[in-house]
């Protein structure tokens, strides 16, 4: 009798948590199912920004490459520059303008045409950018590939390398640039360099940056509509929802994408980014966690592998020890590291052990380096030779962080640490939070001796790795080469292409003698699919195309 | 009644300058700085310096801080470094998500708790009394995170009951008014919306509400035992009162007081603290933002949440307090 009413209540509260759970149910399999056109993607962070112009973040740029085209684009599963926009490119016999035959029928998701005149609007906007658009936090590829703009405001920002633009006819377009540069072309096909409807750039006054500059406000259009010529069209960002959805253009100039919607969805955890594939949440996600490419496999889902386009190095501040100023100091850590054991355990399936501080698939590669194979006994000699047997390393590793070169960081530190202590290195572990902590300790050269860190390529250009790394002192590695930054000017500056190769090659030769660091590896990524989508093909770049999507029927 | 009101208000205003003061000390003391998070492993010292210079973060802190009060009493809470939308729109778009979820576990938790702390209490020494007592210790010791994935691998990937993650499926294309989820889809009449908002609060609800559960099923079992014991009580049922009438208007009137203090400190520490549950479930509400925000050492949105947080917590507890009066009127208000 007692009992009988919370009985009943209990009773009565879950008879309606079924009722209204039947109803939900049926209308999630309604919404979802009734149509197989709409696709799911679980995305690890929001997209910062809709304009590509002002994003240097991955998410972003995932958007703008379904929604905006650029004048040349990497080959479908590749790195090489192939047609985009323009069908056809060549430079001038100094190298330093460059002709592009531009796609003719093409139209902006807004209705209006694409021509050389628009092209020309989209990087006069780019050069011409004032006031808080130089931002190197809104700006970032701009600055990173052509330095400076038409005026610069800020005394320390580069001349531009850009020059100008000149339409010479509807589909001929010519781009002058200041000197000849290595990445050019191919840096054209970052999705910053996406070319924009000139009207909706106008409508929404697109690039009126404003407030102050502690104070970044973008303009609707950056946010709101962004108009390009891809095969998606952007439709809304729910952003309570962390939610943006992007339809089909059926307008589109070539192939028309197979899905009717693609939404892209944020799920920062990588475990419920599994989770939620398994339940049907969604029906593909990135950044796929290395132990998890196996039983996903397994499962009988998509999991597509990417090409290595990146690099995980050991490096050796010499600024913060001068022992390591020493050549055969490098050369020892390197011989001490058995670099395929640590692939062939730590790393997943395709990995390899790295030669050149850039992986294989960039032309300049080269093969023929100085390799210093595993041999602890060779790394004990060579450190009594150099007076430096009782060394003691302050070993900096990050934690909190997976990146697609550097799937598991304090597993790797452990085997590496291991092997240089089985060398008689002594080891001061420095675990550090990778954001901020960790990058800033490592690259503003703060008292530290070994660190790891990698880098994903941007586009198919030695200079993008290596130019990176080593064209100028940095605080990161703390040495001082003028022969091998002269050489990079010089590469970053030939335009003939054969002739650049055979200059990269021979920095490659170069860097591995001088040892500024131990190239440890290249790992495959892994991005996953549903088990009934296809057509997908997985990109060394990330330029996944969700166009050739489609599910199974 | 209204002065006291008008009195809790404007003691907001010092402590909140208090907080403001300590906690703008203590982000600007954080190793890195937002120029690291923007630029990732491509940042080059000069653009790092030049993003720096750019958020003014090269100034006396002083002069940093005069900046932000400026600025604060304008209502202007600035403008997110990471994402460049305002940071009141960022909290308004997000804080939603956190009440909503925040609420459903209170609700979880109130709606078992009290009737089971109430039972345990009238049963005590019995099987159902040792039942909770002992459950609500498990409740207290499970990690929410580890329970969290538990629910999920149950009643997600193995059963597909519940969806696994997010406030609502996007494919439903639901308006947005209030960024209430379950309100919105009641204001517009998008009843599947509604529905299916409500459907993706029960898996983290239940996740969220499992300390909170825990302590209220333990202050109400001995908040009623206490008052079970009082003269009242047995003058009451000596009388020949029914038994339910003795509940509710002798014991569970009574014993009530200790136990909506909890709740209102609870709640206030749910609204804040339900990072994890976020995080596990991808649920977009200011927890996991705030936890972005560190990291990305977004100063000016960890500043004005913090900032808003506190006075919803101000508020939550000023409501708690008013509440008392109306529960036992021995305790007035002045």
């Amino acid at each position: 009798m007692r009992a009988s009413r919370p009985k009943v209540a209990i009773a009565a509260v879950a008879a309606a948590a079924l009722a209204v759970a039947g109803c939900a149910e049926s209308d999630r399999e309604g919404s979802s199912g009734s149509s197989n056109e709409t696709l799911v993607f679980g995305v690890a962070g929001d997209p910062k920004v809709l304009d590509p112009s002002f994003a240097s973040d991955g998410e972003s740029l995932r958007v703008a490459r379904q929604v905006f085209e650029t004048l040349v684009r990497p080959e479908e599963g590749g790195t090489k520059v192939s047609p985009g926009l323009a069908e056809s490119w060549e430079p001038d016999a100094a190298g330093t303008t460059w002709t592009f035959k531009l796609r003719s029928g093409v139209k902006f998701h807004d209705g209006t045409d694409f021509n050389a005149e628009a092209v020309c609007t989209n990087f006069d906007r780019w050069y011409n950018a004032k006031g808080l658009m130089q931002s190197p936090d809104v700006t970032a590829y701009w600055q990173d590939i052509m330095g400076g703009f038409a005026a610069n405001e800020d005394d320390t920002l580069p001349e531009s390398l850009f020059k100008s633009c000149t339409a010479t006819d509807a589909t001929t377009v010519s781009l002058a640039f200041t000197r000849v540069s290595s990445k050019i072309p191919a840096a054209l096909m970052l999705p910053s360099f996406s070319i924009h409807s000139p009207k909706a750039l106008q409508e929404h006054d697109a690039s009126n940056v404003t407030g102050s500059a502690d104070d970044i406000k973008y303009p609707a259009y950056a946010t709101e509509h962004p108009t390009g010529t891809g095969p998606f069209k952007f439709k809304s960002w729910d952003v309570p929802n962390k939610t943006l959805t992007l339809e089909r253009n059926e307008d589109y100039w070539g192939d028309k994408a197979k899905l009717k919607s693609l939404i892209f969805r944020t799920i920062s955890d990588e475990n419920a980014r599994k989770q939620a594939l398994r339940s049907g949440d969604i029906q593909g996600y990135d950044l796929v966690g290395p132990a998890d490419v196996e039983p996903l496999k397994g499962e009988g889902f998509n999991v597509l592998t990417r090409p290595a386009f990146n690099i995980l190095y050991l490096a050796i501040n010499q600024k913060g020890n001068p022992k390591l100023a020493d050549i055969k100091v490098r050369q020892a850590l390197a011989h001490a590291i058995n670099r395929q054991a640590l692939v062939d355990s730590k790393l997943p399936p395709g990995a390899q052990v790295a030669v050149n501080f850039f992986p294989e698939t960039v032309e300049g590669w080269n093969g023929d380096v100085t390799k210093y194979d595993y041999d602890v006994e060779k790394a004990k000699s060579l450190l009594a030779e150099a007076g430096a047997s009782d060394l003691t390393l302050r070993f900096h590793y990050p934690t909190e962080v997976t990146r697609p070169y550097m799937p598991n960081p304090k597993d790797l530190f452990e085997l590496v640490s291991a092997d240089l202590q089985a060398a008689g290195i002594k080891i001061e572990p420095i675990p550090l939070k990778w954001s901020p902590d960790y990058l800033n300790a490592t690259t503003s050269g703060s008292a530290h001796d070994l660190h790891f860190l990698g880098w994903t390529g941007d586009y198919g250009d030695g200079y993008n790795f290596i130019g990176t790394f080593f064209d100028r002192q940095k605080d990161e590695w703390g040495f001082n080469n003028p022969a091998l930054f002269e050489k990079f000017k010089q590469a970053d500056t030939t335009a003939d292409q054969a002739a650049k190769v055979a200059l990269y090659k021979e920095i490659n030769a170069d860097i591995m003698n001088f040892l500024p660091g131990v190239p440890i590896s290249h790992a495959p990524p892994a991005i996953v699919f549903g088990k009934d989508v296809t057509g997908v093909k997985a990109s060394p770049l990330t330029d996944e195309r969700f166009s050739t999507a489609e599910f199974k029927s | 009644m209204f002065r006291f009101i008008v009195r809790r208000l404007l003691q907001l205003i010092p402590t909140l300058f208090g907080l403001s003061i300590l906690l703008f000390i203590w982000l600007r003391r954080l190793p890195g700085g937002p120029e690291t998070a923007i630029l990732g492993e491509r940042g080059t010292p000069e653009m790092r310096a030049a993003i720096r210079r750019n958020l003014g973060l090269d100034e006396p802190i002083l002069i940093q801080y005069g900046r932000f009060v400026r600025r604060m009493v304008r209502l202007d809470l600035g403008t997110s470094i990471s994402t460049k939308r305002e940071v009141t729109t960022e909290f308004l778009q997000r804080f939603p998500g956190t009440v909503e979820l925040t609420v459903t576990a209170m609700v979880i938790a109130i709606g078992i708790g009290i009737p089971l702390g109430y039972l345990a209490a009238r049963r005590r020494g019995r099987f159902l009394d040792h039942a909770s007592v002992g459950g609500s210790l498990i409740g207290i010791c499970i990690p929410v995170f580890f329970l969290a994935y538990v629910l999920k691998a149950i009643f997600s990937e193995n059963l597909g009951w519940f969806p696994s993650s997010g406030r609502q499926d996007p494919t439903i294309g639901a308006t947005r008014i209030t960024n209430f989820f379950v309100l919105d889809g009641l204001m517009t009449r998008e009843w599947d919306a509604a529905a299916d908002a409500l459907w993706h609060l029960v898996l983290p609800g239940l996740a969220l509400a499992s300390i909170p559960l825990a302590i209220i099923v333990r202050i109400t079992r001995a908040s009623v035992l206490e008052v079970l014991n009082e003269d009242f009580v047995r003058t009451a049922e000596a009388k020949g009162l029914t038994e339910n009438v003795v509940r509710r208007r002798h014991v569970l009137r009574n014993a009530m007081l200790p136990v909506v203090t909890s709740i209102g400190l609870l709640t206030g520490g749910l609204l804040s603290g339900a990072v994890l549950t976020e995080t596990v479930f991808a649920f977009s509400g200011i927890g996991a933002f705030l936890a972005e925000a560190i990291n990305q050492r977004d100063y000016p949105v960890l500043m004005g949440f913090i900032m808003i947080i506190a006075v919803v917590y101000v508020l939550v507890n000023l409501i708690v307090d008013l509440s008392y009066s109306l529960i036992d009127p021995r305790v007035r208000v002045r």
